[in-house]
């Protein structure tokens, strides 16, 4: 039976201490302890092996966003107050992006302080910069092509956002991409590029069509607002795509190491799945599976259905509840490890050379420095 | 024990809504539990339809049939059921609908998709796209053909916790861009819908915190958004194995040697630390149900499903579910 000592064993502390990682991604499915990782992994970067660190989190849970001191979104890291680095002489700091105002500070770095007035006024562009699905994955990026510009830090841990998939953060920079090369935005851009003011003026007779359709359907208030903010991303094109494409590039690089976070659940597991593929096609650096909330036994050697079976026999012969009870919760237990095992078994047989750590699970959540301590040794060789 | 439901009279009880929007935190299980409460509706009678607008061909993973199409299509359901069906919506295909309905477009619109204006429309006004994945399951929900309604409950597989407000608050995204016009009045009739008695939205959680705070958010956010709330569904809840108090290493030694297990002290250690922990789990899930109750929505438990969802435990919730008051 597969088993996961089938996978090399993730070595995380290896990972957190290589000065030659700049950035360390973690990804994987909603839900599955994400934002909790990225933080107990910072945490350690910065106690254990004394590197001055930044984690970006994304949608932090309110109690945990205060164990970090984030009391406030503002877009810019603080200190985190109350850990260990007396000895190692590490940092931590911790933020939680703030997409609405990352959008902003990007489109003020590539125009003037007038034209950017115009773009934040635009409905459009505050639909986009505050809706787009996408625009928080193109916004984690671009805050990561920031802070690693930046120089300041040895080490940046990486929250993704909580996408309807993992493979959004990989996704979102091309597909926004794909929309400013789209032959749409370039047919709208073309009156603008040519100085008209109108915005159909140059009308091919399949042109004429669209516009027709767009008119009827939105309004001719739409079209306006609509042209006036296609010309004034256009001012902003090139910074934009090349600015994705940098961090694009950052993220194949061997100073990052991505860690794919999961649980031993099907969706999970599936999700993992789907990013490491994605990951070697990308010629991207996967560094190990992080398996959160796994379940073990303290008695091994006692199956389920030897435990279930004794359970069931003091019950009938009566006098021993307390007993069977304890056997039936073992059992429920031993059940649950091998479900478990062999949930985890499926990546590991897909992706044999992935080293894999396993992370016993917790009782309660984490809600402060101490218990991101825990979980950060947890994660580490003992 | 409840009378058989006549197959078409008014049902019940229970799930009084038409239209079941499930939302949760993700990896709580709404694709599942939207798809047993399906399967519940279709048992008691009603005509049902299943919807998905994620793109993530969820439904058709559960049932285990091919993809599904932008097509309401037939789902297998238990013997004596109403019909059930299922749809993923496709914002594409639910523009260009729309657009052949009110504007007759025709090849006009096909010719819309080759030049990547539906890409563009959706991915500039997000909010557009919500009003037509919204707007195609108002529309399943009141149609009728002579008179009758084709679907007598539409049961909504929504986005998680974290984008339900935003997805069901369609007037206040499109009322940003279109000021006038038919999208205006689409996005009208939608929210009129959405808070109205015909809709329930039920909240999928586990116990668990983060699931939970998210629930007790989204409650919260849908209370301001004043669209009604259904129920609060507890899933992959534990079956109880306590029947007795606390267990002393003596009773638990005694009882090993009755049962003929080793009584080796790292074997009683063993268990009694896992008892422990559970007795400690269970106290956590009791503090967290109790946080449940206080949003004065009627809960429903789940059981867990040791070996994942299938068919047959997708049956084995919708019977819960069709208990549930």
């Amino acid at each position: 039976m597969p088993s996961d000592h089938a996978a090399p064993r993730l070595d995380v502390d290896r990972i957190l201490a290589d000065p030659g990682v700049r950035i360390v991604v973690c990804c994987g499915a909603g839900g599955v302890g994400k934002t909790t990782t990225a933080a107990a992994l910072a945490l350690r970067a910065a106690e254990r092996h004394g590197r001055r660190t930044v984690v970006l989190t994304i949608d932090p849970a309110r109690r945990l966003a205060q164990s970090l001191g984030l009391t406030e979104l503002d877009n810019t890291p603080r200190p985190v107050k109350g850990i260990d680095i007396e000895a190692s002489g590490g940092e931590l700091h911790a933020m939680m992006l703030d997409m609405k105002r990352t959008f902003d500070e990007v489109v003020l770095a590539h125009t003037d302080p007038a034209k950017a007035a115009e773009i934040f006024a635009n409905p459009f562009y505050q639909a986009v910069s505050s809706t787009f699905a996408g625009t928080q994955e193109y916004m984690a990026m671009e805050k990561l092509g920031q802070l690693h510009a930046r120089g300041e830090w040895d080490l940046i841990v990486v929250d993704t956002p909580p996408s309807r998939s993992a493979l959004d953060f990989l996704d979102a920079p091309a597909r926004l991409s794909r929309f400013l090369d789209g032959k749409m935005l370039r047919m709208l851009l073309a009156p603008a590029r040519a100085g008209g003011r109108s915005m159909f003026s140059l009308v091919t007779a399949s042109f004429g069509l669209f516009s027709r359709a767009v008119q009827k359907i939105l309004g001719a208030q739409l079209l306006t607002d609509l042209s006036g903010f296609v010309a004034a991303l256009d001012s902003m094109f090139g910074g934009f795509r090349q600015r994705a494409e940098q961090t694009y590039q950052i993220l194949q690089a061997r100073e990052t190491a991505f860690l794919l976070v999961a649980t031993p659940e099907p969706d999970a597991i599936r999700e993992a799945a789907y990013f490491a593929r994605r990951l070697g096609e990308e010629r991207m650096p996967l560094g190990g599976l992080v398996l959160n909330r796994v379940h073990r036994t303290a008695v091994p050697e006692l199956s389920a259905e030897q435990s279930l079976a004794a359970a069931a026999e003091l019950t009938a012969a009566g006098g021993h509840d307390g007993a069977a009870d304890a056997l039936r919760v073992h059992a429920a237990l031993a059940e649950r490890a091998v479900r478990e095992r062999g949930m985890a078994a499926t990546f590991t047989n897909a992706f044999p050379g992935v080293p894999t750590v396993a992370v016993t699970a917790q009782p309660a959540d984490v809600h402060d420095v101490d218990g991101l301590r825990t979980i950060g040794a947890a994660i580490s060789l003992p | 024990m409840r009378v058989a439901e006549q197959s078409n009279g008014p049902v019940n009880h229970g799930w009084p809504a038409r239209l079941h929007v499930v939302t949760g935190k993700g990896g709580a299980g709404k694709t599942s539990v939207a798809a047993a409460l399906a399967l519940a509706l279709a048992a008691e009678g009603r005509r049902t339809l299943l919807v998905e607008v994620e793109g993530r061909q969820g439904i058709s993973q559960l049932f285990g049939t091919p993809p599904l199409p932008y097509e309401e299509r037939p789902l297998p359901t238990a013997e004596g059921s109403a019909e059930l069906r299922a749809l993923a919506v496709d914002p594409e295909e639910a523009l260009l609908e729309y657009l052949d309905m009110f504007y007759k477009l025709g090849a006009a619109g096909r010719a819309l998709r080759k030049f990547g204006a539906i890409d563009f429309a959706t991915t500039i006004a997000p909010g557009l796209r919500d009003v037509l994945l919204t707007g195609k399951v108002k529309e399943a929900t009141t149609r009728t053909t002579d008179g009758n309604r084709v679907y007598q409950a539409v049961v909504l597989d929504a986005p998680p916790t974290g984008r339900i407000g935003r997805f069901l608050n369609v007037t206040a995204e499109t009322a940003r861009l279109a000021k006038v016009g038919p999208i205006k009045s689409q996005s009208e009739g939608v929210a009129a819908l959405l808070r109205s008695p015909m809709t329930a939205v039920h909240v999928v959680t586990l116990l668990e915190e983060m699931p939970v705070q998210e629930t007790v958010d989204a409650i919260a956010e849908l209370n301001q958004l004043e669209i009604p709330i259904g129920k609060v569904i507890v899933n992959a809840t534990g079956a109880p194995l306590l029947t007795s108090g606390r267990v002393t290493q003596a009773e638990l030694r005694q009882g090993l040697a009755a049962a003929g297990l080793p009584t080796d002290r790292a074997t009683v250690a063993g268990l009694l630390t896992e008892t422990k922990a559970h007795r400690t789990r269970l106290a956590l899930e009791e503090s967290l149900r109790a946080e449940l109750a206080e949003l004065g929505r009627p809960l429903v438990e789940l059981p867990l499903l040791p070996g994942g969802v299938d068919r047959a435990s997708l049956e084995e919730l919708a019977t819960v579910l069709r208990t549930a008051n």
